[in-house]
């Protein structure tokens, strides 16, 4: 586990001796099941089975104050990263089943037009996750207020885009 | 002054009046914007959170296609800003992206603060100015993205950023010092867990209010629809009456440099802006 991890965000994960400067700064530590620093230790010990299954890697927002502050360089937002990869890629079931859906959906948008279409975005992260009934009427008044389009705009170098999504892994 | 332009999705829909106000500063203070052809999403958190080379792959075409033009690259949205900049950092200094875009870093990526804080702008809108914003009492909110991690945003001071206390300063408005003007607003979970963002929101506007602001300003399109949008939900959930607009920097340059447009803008808010604005006279 450990060598995959640092392969694919670098060999300073090695180097954390455990200053908990990760835990105690990150503003959304109190929603995981565990904090950043107790998750660059499970890498450490190989627990890949409760990593990638935790609820952790779908709580942190990537606002990337762990990272800014690790004294040891560690990326620890990157390594939130590779783990929702690997979560992905090895088949498991992603504990934080909407955000995985919502990013999803956001990737189909851009992978159709290039662009996202957040009416049509929302639409099929509603029918995924049967969350129907959420912000229904926040998304009508922003509609009413012309922040949400009805039709997507498609750009001209969809090819490109294509070529870009025939490369990814998951 | 020329720059290249890239305004980004939420810009041409959630905050379509992020994109209308900047317009027309731009052109009211002598920049012009040049929008670059045929753009796409910067992929955004989803990209990076799912796969990291479609990450690099979707913000490096945009720098490739800024770079043909020759000019400096302006983004206003924090999240495509970020984007941008990993893609730059990566292009020319990773060698695991090594040959896998033709950018060659002969541009600039620029955040709109920066560009809008510059000492010459900065003057302009200064000799320009019809209606001070006397009497406004504002904290900047600059939430994560145009700032961490500094190596990637190469932003000057990531903790405590200067440059919308700067623009506000010009404007003559009354700049509220406080300690969160970067933390989190949970944008990235906004639809996803309002369960969390609810609490971060609240944090935020508690925290805001208890300095002594009547508002916030910022320049993040996730975090002004954030906070704007789930205002209402968090004075009912935490039973206490919360009225603190979320504007754009842009709109308040606008309103101070007397354009005719602004009502357009505010109408567009969740939290209308227009009950503070007219009990200060502007």
């Amino acid at each position: 586990m450990i060598e995959r991890i640092a392969e694919l965000t670098g060999n300073e994960i090695y180097r954390c001796y455990q200053c908990q400067k990760c835990s105690s700064g990150c503003p959304f530590a109190q929603y995981m099941d565990f904090p950043p620093a107790v998750i660059i230790r499970m890498i450490h010990f190989g627990m890949k089975e409760k990593l990638l299954s935790s609820e952790t890697i779908w709580v942190c927002a990537s606002c990337e104050t762990c990272t800014t502050r690790c004294p040891n360089e560690i990326d620890i937002a990157h390594i939130m990263d590779a783990l929702r990869q690997e979560c992905v890629r090895e088949g498991f079931k992603p504990a934080g089943k909407n955000v995985y859906l919502f990013h999803s959906a956001f990737m189909s948008s851009i992978k159709s037009y290039g662009r996202v279409h957040e009416l049509g975005m929302l639409g099929k992260y509603k029918l995924k996750s049967g969350n129907f009934f959420d912000d229904l009427k926040l998304g009508y008044d922003m509609y009413k207020k012309g922040k949400i389009k009805l039709f997507p705009h498609k750009i001209k170098g969809m090819r490109d885009i294509k070529k870009i999504f025939k490369k990814i892994i998951n | 002054m020329k720059v290249g332009y890239y305004p980004g999705c939420s810009l041409e829909s959630t905050a379509a009046e992020y994109n209308e106000s900047l317009k027309e500063i731009c052109s009211m203070l002598d920049i012009q914007l040049n929008e670059i052809r045929d753009w796409n999403c910067c992929g955004a958190t989803s990209a990076h959170c799912l796969d990291e080379k479609a990450s690099f792959l979707l913000a490096a075409r945009n720098l490739e296609i800024a770079e043909k033009t020759g000019m400096d690259l302006v983004v206003p949205c924090s999240g495509c800003f970020s984007r941008l900049k990993f893609a730059e950092k990566n292009a020319l200094s990773n060698e695991k992206y090594k040959g896998m875009s033709t950018f060659r870093g002969s541009i600039n990526i620029i955040d709109m603060t920066a560009l809008l804080s510059g000492s010459t702008v900065l003057e302009a809108m200064e000799k320009k100015l019809v209606k001070p914003l006397k009497g406004m009492k504002i904290a900047a909110y600059y939430g994560c993205m145009s700032l961490r991690p500094p190596k990637i945003t190469d932003a000057p001071d990531h903790d405590n950023p200067q440059s919308m206390e700067k623009i506000l300063a010009a404007l003559g408005a009354e700049i509220i010092p406080w300690t969160f003007k970067t933390f989190c607003c949970g944008g990235s979970l906004a639809i996803t867990r309002t369960d969390i963002v609810r609490d971060q929101v609240n944090r935020i506007l508690d925290m805001a209010a208890e300095s002594g602001a009547e508002c916030l300003v910022t320049s993040c399109p996730m975090c002004q629809s954030n906070l704007d949008t789930r205002e209402d939900e968090v004075s009912r959930q935490f039973s206490r009456e919360i009225y603190i607009p979320i504007f754009y920097f842009s709109e308040l340059i606008g309103l101070a440099l007397g354009s005719g447009n602004a009502g357009s803008w505010f109408m567009k808010h969740q939290v209308d802006p227009r009950k503070l604005l007219s009990e200060k006279g502007l």
